[in-house]
């Protein structure tokens, strides 16, 4: 019974991966998975990683994606890299272990100076993404993204950028944003807090002359008025709070796109065909109506690569932020 | 007040008072566990709350559990000296005096007691005043934090007990625990040796643990003449009975000053539960001066402290309803909680989805009578404990602990940690170190560092800021009193050549 089960995921699944799979997995296909699937969020329990692995993980179950059963697990530390080196090392070479990742672990790689990086690992997909928002007090002098960039040209050191932890998403923006508009990124006065809720109250109290964050965190003080969003980091301008659609930071006129995103990776060292086979589960996993219902309750934009174009994202995404990070006097 | 009673008909129905009664004994139960703290549990809980299409009852239940665990976290720290949560470490100094003498039943009945007064005060303070308190609140500067952590140091350096060297030695091993891992402003590792595992520090958890269960069981085991069971005094009559006419008269007012205490700091978006019951002890001791009682079992101490980890609860709240700013590690999983069932926290919720804030705050005053009309009959099963013989006692905690710390981080490393930690903190014991400024120094160490060096940062290296902007100003000044005040006898007898009066928390034996 169970076998016959099995043997009809991998038909599917071989089929899926014919399609879905654009040359990268040259090896068979072959039966996946044939024991439980261990998903590894590589971060606290509650957070953006572990609901993405703890998704997946129904999502898998109820659209009936796989036969055999699915764990979640928390390796917490140091941006995802205590994770990382647990997938890269203990377990190198097992297919049914996976992990979340995202653009919080490549910069925590270059800024944590972590042994191993995500270009080591087996990349299967990239799953959604969120969106930064720059906000001012409602108050601020500064109408406009505009406005606000040539306040730090004039003055580098005079604007107080508030957000998440050194080397973190947030910093990475006002990094990218300083050197698209000419300015030394090293020159920035970049105050870290160690969460989107102590930002806001940096913003509040008058510490800060702007902060960044993902645009969850301050959609709701910026329908209350309280602050004021002046642009959006991703590539569509999108709501911030206020109900129409913010300008994206392209459209302000400095060239820079970045998005949270969150993804999914194997182990180096898995069997090309057992590399094919799971990009071919996650391929199914993000067609199923459980995943899509999934992501519009939580709120995410769908932010789908798998395969070659995922591990060709990975490996630009890397080397992009850590020449920012390199830039912005970070690390060295 | 017309929305609070429709609050109150929300969390009256049956579905909900069991969503209610469910939260609050899994509360109390992690609570009494060392280790396992509410922030896990809940975070733990979320995934099954997903397919819930409600979330009042989702929320109504995490509540009860952050209370319920507020409640539990006394009675170890009081029966056991192996206080859970952090803000239970001020409850176990008088508390587990209490208990060596016999007087658990007491120690426990003030705790419950005080809880729920200082619980229904602050959740009146939270429906009348969340507004204003917020607002204030959030006017809190980098600067300011560094002064009120500053005052809250000074406030209570007495911790350090009896002898300043050993003191001040236990302050610097929290102050350098503190330091291990990420520098948050700059990204740089400190004394992390070049190992992952160190890079987000030593968790308060791991610390606690350590430092109690773990230390608190070696020191026990290596002892040997500890009686086996400490026999309780016998309460006299029924549930009330518990505290006498004179501990009540000694409780009600600590009580209210422990809210007092309580409900400001945990509104502050960097206050928490653990100052404030810190503060609270040492104003109930310094109130008790020349009674000599304190050290050696004061109800005041248990009274007081736990009256405060409670009033922080519904403060908490107060940031995290009106702005969407948590300010504990649980406030951050509460927030998620919100945030998988698609209501986002800050100004608008209060129009927005006015039916499930007010029944989330209706379901505290109803959480709270729950956990008094659970805690009072437990306090007597709770003593039995003390019946368990020794070896089979603390052959449980260890478990337990072990557990809690791998549950927290699936880290053997962790693990590890907390026994060195263990192993120090009896080598603590054996000679006389205190250990409550361990705690001090890991929670208000960082605190201090970070929003001095905050402040520096805003300033543009302009140290001037500390003493230009006047809620600074005061703060500083109260604790350049604070310092100076308690201190005058003490320093002008010691010149004299005669003792100071005696401040030693260590055990007396």
């Amino acid at each position: 019974m169970r076998k016959t089960a099995a043997t009809l995921v991998a038909g599917l699944m071989l089929g899926v991966a014919a399609c879905g799979d654009t040359g990268g997995g040259s090896g068979d296909a072959v039966d996946y998975p044939t024991r439980t699937l261990q998903i590894m969020a590589p971060a606290g329990a509650g957070g953006g990683w572990d609901i993405t692995a703890r998704t997946i993980q129904k999502a898998l179950k109820d659209g009936n994606l796989v036969t055999g059963s699915v764990e979640v697990s928390n390796v917490t530390g140091a941006a995802g890299t205590v994770g990382l080196a647990q997938l890269a090392t203990k377990h190198k070479g097992d297919a049914h272990q996976l992990m979340i990742t995202g653009l919080v672990m490549v910069g925590g790689v270059v800024t944590n100076k972590s042994a191993v990086d995500l270009t080591q690992t087996t990349p299967i997909a990239t799953l959604t993404a969120e969106d930064e928002v720059i906000v001012v007090p409602a108050s601020s002098p500064y109408q406009t993204l505009k406005d606000l960039v040539e306040a730090f040209k004039a003055n580098p050191a005079g604007i107080k950028w508030g957000g998440g932890s050194a080397g973190g998403t947030d910093q990475i923006l006002v990094g990218m944003l300083a050197k698209a508009a000419g300015i030394d990124p090293k020159q920035m006065n970049y105050i870290a807090y160690s969460g989107g809720g102590e930002t806001k109250a940096g913003l509040l109290s008058g510490d800060l002359t702007a902060a960044v964050s993902g645009v969850g965190e301050f959609k709701d003080l910026v329908a209350g008025g309280q602050v004021r969003a002046l642009a959006v980091s991703g590539a569509q301008g999108i709501d911030a709070g206020n109900g129409t659609p913010a300008t994206t930071i392209k459209q302000a006129g400095y060239d820079v796109e970045l998005q949270n995103w969150r993804g999914i990776v194997a182990p180096p060292g898995i069997k090309d065909g057992e590399r094919a086979a799971i990009i071919a589960l996650i391929d199914r996993l993000h067609e199923s109506d459980a995943w899509k219902q999934a992501v519009t309750q939580q709120g995410w934009t769908d932010f789908y690569r798998s395969g070659d174009e995922a591990k060709a994202f990975y490996d630009s995404e890397s080397a992009r932020i850590r020449d920012v990070l390199v830039a912005a006097g970070v690390v060295a | 007040m017309s929305e609070l009673l429709s609050g109150f008909a929300t969390v009256l129905s049956p579905w909900n008072l069991l969503f209610a009664a469910i939260g609050v004994t899994v509360g109390t139960f992690v609570g009494v566990l060392p280790g396992i703290g509410p922030a896990l549990t809940i975070a733990l809980l979320l995934p099954i709350t997903f397919s819930l299409d409600d979330p009042v009852g989702a929320l109504i239940m995490f509540a009860g559990i952050y209370y319920g665990a507020m409640y539990g976290g006394s009675t170890t720290s009081i029966l056991l000296n192996t206080p859970g949560e952090s803000a239970s470490v001020a409850t176990s100094i008088e508390g587990y005096q209490m208990a060596r003498r016999g007087r658990a039943h007491a120690a426990l009945a003030t705790a419950a007691i005080g809880s729920f007064v200082a619980g229904t005060i602050s959740t009146v303070l939270l429906t009348l005043i969340a507004r204003p308190v917020a607002s204030l609140a959030t006017s809190f500067r980098a600067s300011d934090y560094f002064a009120l952590a500053v005052l809250a140091m000074v406030c209570v350096t007495a911790l350090v007990g009896s002898s300043v060297i050993r003191g001040l030695l236990s302050l610097s091993l929290g102050l350098f625990l503190g330091l291990i891992g990420i520098d948050s402003l700059t990204g740089q590792s400190r004394f992390t040796f070049g190992t992952l595992e160190l890079l987000d520090g030593v968790g308060i958890v791991v610390v606690i643990v350590g430092l109690f269960a773990i230390g608190e069981t070696l020191h026990v085991a290596a002892r040997g003449d500890v009686p086996a069971t400490v026999e309780p005094v016998r309460p006299t009559g029924g549930v009330l009975g518990w505290l006498s006419r004179d501990d009540w008269r000694r409780s009600w007012r600590p009580w209210l000053r422990g809210t007092a205490f309580g409900f400001p700091f945990g509104a502050l978006p960097s206050g928490g539960a653990e100052i404030p019951t810190f503060l609270s002890y040492m104003y109930e001791k310094h109130r008790a001066r020349g009674k000599g009682e304190f050290g050696k079992g004061a109800i005041e101490g248990v009274a007081g402290p736990e009256a405060a980890n409670n009033a922080a609860f519904a403060g908490v709240l107060v940031p995290l309803l009106t702005l969407g700013i948590p300010t504990s590690a649980t406030a951050a999983v509460l927030l998620a909680a919100f945030q998988i069932f698609n209501v986002q926290p800050g100004p608008q919720l209060f129009e927005r989805s006015p039916d499930l804030v007010w029944a989330l705050i209706a379901s505290l005053y109803v959480g709270n009578v729950m956990l008094l009309v659970l805690n009072l009959p437990m306090i007597g099963l709770w003593v039995k404990v003390l019946q368990i013989p020794r070896p089979l006692l603390y052959a449980g905690i260890l478990v337990f602990a072990t557990l809690g710390v791998y549950a927290v981080s699936n880290s053997v490393v962790e693990v590890l940690i907390a026994y060195a930690i263990g192993v120090i903190g009896f080598f603590m014991r054996r000679y006389g170190f205190p250990l409550a400024p361990v705690i001090l120094g890991v929670i208000l160490g960082p605190l201090m560092e970070e929003q001095f060096r905050r402040a520096l940062q805003i300033a543009g290296g302009d140290a001037t800021v500390f003493v230009t902007r006047p809620l600074t100003v005061v703060l500083l000044s109260l604790a350049v009193v604070a310092l100076v005040v308690p201190y005058l006898p003490g320093i002008v007898a010691r010149s004299r050549g005669r003792r100071a009066g005696k401040l030693t928390f260590a055990e007396d034996d």
